[in-house]
């Protein structure tokens, strides 16, 4: 099994080793929100707005990975992968992990860009900080490739995620605090297990408690890979 | 090599539930190579997927090489090898990448793989394009591909589906060849397939499926001698005339046909018959029973046409 997911997780790597300019690529958004969103939170926004923006590229990098898999399903890669001997598990742990050290390595870059602003961390939280977000990502990135296995088609996929990834990351407080606005819009945020993650990770950069942060992710963790792992064993899929 | 008895699916669809195979018994000995007939939608790619594991069967039950499907499905896959419809490797990768990872997947070490690789790259004439993105590889090279990687691990039974569909009659012709080996080399294939002269050229026995039931089953020669005679085709300005004289004649302007036994050796005395009653012919045709005849006398439809609107 262990020895299944590595070879699964080395198999989807070896394109990204082979061309690692997508791993750039895959940054130019953060960064743009980086420089011409950060500084618009003055010199002091940059403690509170960096770690908002690693649950957002959490969010939006694992949320499309299930793209990578629809062309597998349209040709007829999965159906070979899933007649070897292959755990079927490990098929959806291994992608979901490569996708994960993406994240991560993005992540890293994007602080030490922040740094050059003014974005300051130790070791420890930089650890720290990473870590929630990666356990976000295996959350987040099972269930889109459960999703892209269920829909199969590219133009319902692309809908189902621009109608739940928006109004969780507006809810989610990593642009503006939350409690800038109306009651109503700040209780509909505490109920978005995403926003306790935001105040986590912030939690870790600052001050403040990360109990409601872990719990999330802990359910959202529990909830994805069992969603991921039962789509991906079933036959049919 | 295959035994299954009463293998059957049920889909259910938002229209109701859909009888897609409605329990088939299926043997094949070892070193056979089998065949799957069928029209598009008869049941072939079910029956196929239920015997290699991606499709649980809602009924019945089969041994596949040795091991059992509904109990042992892992030990299923290691023993089989399968090439799908579709093309099954991935677009982002090398082709040597793809066929060391197939190999490992089926716990095949590195070192024994990249002989493995070596071997099955030169037999299927892909030597040369281990280092080419799959994405460049012509169809021909894609499908010899789809097969190198369902030999790695050395399967003594394989199963293809639709192998030749997309191909030019080159590649065509080539792929033939390779599965042909295969049997000469004691590899027991079951294919399925909708082309006619495919299950002809490549098959040991067929078997006919349709509507999810086999409907027959046999060695080519043996089906086709279940249609009785030979059709003889009488091009005549009298072609009605000539029909009074054949059961069953059918008339087509300028043309009769009907069907006549053993038709090479009994149309010289026809000819001449039909030349005392003063019949004047400007052509004569004489074809052998095709397995598009076999599955017409069999099912009361013309696999040609079925295989033409697909």
């Amino acid at each position: 099994m262990l020895r299944d997911t590595w070879l699964v997780f080395a198999r989807v790597m070896l394109p990204v080793v082979r061309n690692p300019v997508a791993v750039i690529f895959g940054l130019s958004q953060p960064l743009l929100y980086l420089g011409l969103f950060g500084p618009l939170l003055g010199d002091t926004g940059w403690q509170w707005f960096v770690p908002g923006l690693l649950v957002q590229m959490a969010l939006f990098g694992t949320a499309y990975a299930g793209f990578s898999l629809l062309p597998e399903v349209r040709a007829g890669v999965m159906e070979r992968l899933r007649v070897t001997p292959v755990s079927r598990v490990a098929l959806l742990v291994g992608r979901v992990g490569k996708d994960v050290v993406l994240l991560v390595v993005q992540g890293l870059l994007i602080m030490l860009a922040a740094m050059l602003f003014g974005f300051r961390a130790s070791p420890g939280q930089i650890l720290l900080g990473l870590g929630l977000v990666a356990l976000l990502g295996v959350a987040i990135g099972s269930v889109s490739y459960a999703i892209a296995l269920k829909v199969k088609l590219e133009y319902v996929f692309a809908s189902v995620l621009s109608s739940t990834i928006v109004p969780l990351m507006l809810l989610s407080g990593v642009l503006l605090p939350m409690s800038n606005g109306p009651k109503w819009l700040y209780w509909l945020s505490r109920v978005n297990p995403l926003a306790h993650v935001v105040d986590a990770e912030r939690s870790i950069f600052n001050t403040g408690s990360l109990l409601f942060g872990l719990v999330s992710v802990a359910a959202l963790v529990l909830v994805g890979v069992f969603y991921g792992v039962r789509t991906f064993n079933r036959e049919s899929a | 090599m295959i035994k299954a008895r009463g293998l059957a699916r049920r889909f259910t669809t938002k229209l109701g539930p859909v009888e897609a195979v409605r329990g088939v018994d299926i043997d094949v000995a070892e070193g056979e190579l089998v065949g799957f007939l069928g029209p598009n939608g008869a049941g072939k790619s079910t029956t196929l997927r239920m015997l290699t594991t991606l499709l649980e069967p809602t009924a019945g039950e089969a041994i596949i090489a040795g091991h059992d499907l509904l109990t042992d499905p892992a030990g299923v896959r290691r023993n089989i090898g399968y090439v799908g419809q579709k093309n099954s490797a991935s677009a982002d990768q090398r082709v040597a990448d793809e066929l060391e990872f197939q190999a490992r997947f089926y716990g095949i070490t590195k070192h024994d793989a990249r002989r493995k690789i070596a071997e099955l790259l030169e037999r299927f004439e892909l030597t040369g394009l281990e280092k080419r993105g799959v994405i460049t590889l012509s169809g021909g090279q894609q499908r010899r591909l789809d097969i190198a990687m369902g030999l790695l691990h050395g399967p003594r039974l394989l199963f293809l589906d639709e192998p030749s569909t997309a191909l030019d009659p080159q590649s065509r012709r080539n792929l033939w060849d390779h599965v042909k080996q295969l049997k000469a080399d004691g590899v027991t294939v079951f294919l399925t397939t909708h082309y006619l002269d495919e299950a002809d050229f490549l098959s040991d026995r067929l078997l006919v499926i349709d509507h999810g039931l086999i409907v027959g089953e046999g060695s080519p020669d043996e089906l086709k001698s279940r249609v009785s005679g030979d059709l003889v085709v009488l091009g005549t300005p009298q072609a009605s005339l000539v029909a009074t004289k054949f059961e069953n004649a059918v008339v087509d302007g300028e043309k009769v046909s009907f069907r006549i036994p053993d038709g090479d050796r009994a149309l010289p005395a026809l000819l001449r018959d039909l030349d005392q009653i003063g019949v004047e012919l400007h052509s004569v045709q004489v074809h052998r029973p095709t397995l598009d005849d076999v599955f017409l006398t069999m099912t009361g439809r013309s696999l040609r046409e079925e295989s033409n609107v697909a």
